[in-house]
């Protein structure tokens, strides 16, 4: 019974070990674009990527056949998630320092963003991982491309969807 | 720009960035951390057992002095004497 558990045990590390070499670095890409971070200097993507990690590790008996990858990259956005409320005093708060791309985008949008076009997740699923319907996500991730895609001044975004080009 | 497009534009901007270096300790604090959560969750899940056992004890001892399910001697009746 004991040589089992330990052989399960060495299986275990082995599995989980392969899985965070070679997941671990576009979670760590993932965490980074979420933050907002400059890609050499993230400290809170690492300890996001490594919570989120470590809760993978945790339950990695009870995964029962779901991808591991799955499973970290939703704990990597619920934690961000949760620590942007915390963190911003509401999720919606634009951030003071707009010197990157993405830093011009609110917590909520780049959440969203980043898992519908750089995760490739759809929008239903999205949704169903914040709690939001996706009509919301919809219009979130619309108006973050716009954000993203037109000079920060640009003052009606929306018109842009209304005029025919 | 229609949507489809759009979105490849956001989508390249987004993967334009070369993918930031795996810190070489991750590994080892992964383990760490995800080891201490497992253990917490095993002892929290053990001392739960033990508390439903003590209660189920509890509850059995104390079933088995004060025995609830025995009707309690009539005590609003007075006795009949005399009679």
């Amino acid at each position: 019974m004991r040589e089992r558990r330990a052989s399960q045990g060495i299986r275990r590390a082995r599995d989980f070990e392969s899985f965070v070499a070679g997941a671990a670095g576009r979670l760590l890409h993932t965490a980074t674009l979420l933050t907002a971070e400059p890609r050499d200097a993230n400290p809170r993507a690492r300890r996001l990527l490594t919570l989120a990690l470590a809760h993978t590790y945790a339950s990695w008996d009870r995964l029962h056949g779901e991808d591991p990858y799955d499973s970290a990259r939703r704990q990597l956005a619920v934690r961000f998630q949760r620590a942007a409320w915390h963190q911003y005093g509401g999720f919606g708060r634009r951030r003071a320092s707009p010197d990157h791309g993405l830093a011009r985008l609110t917590p909520q949008e780049r959440l969203i963003l980043v898992l519908r076009l750089y995760e490739g997740i759809a929008e239903e699923q999205a949704a169903a991982l914040l709690g939001l319907p996706a009509e919301r996500v919809r219009a979130i991730c619309a108006r973050a491309m716009a954000t993203l895609l037109h000079p920060p001044r640009d003052p009606v975004p929306a018109r842009m969807e209304v005029a025919p080009s | 720009m229609n949507l489809p497009e759009r979105e490849a534009a956001v989508r390249r901007m987004l993967e334009q960035e070369p993918p930031p270096p795996v810190p070489p300790d991750l590994y080892g604090a992964v383990v760490r951390r995800g080891g201490r959560m497992l253990r917490r969750r095993r002892a929290v899940r053990r001392l739960l057992w033990l508390a439903l056992l003590a209660a189920a004890v509890v509850f059995t001892v104390w079933a088995a002095t004060v025995r609830p399910w025995v009707e309690p001697p009539s005590e609003t009746t007075p006795p009949l004497t005399g009679w």
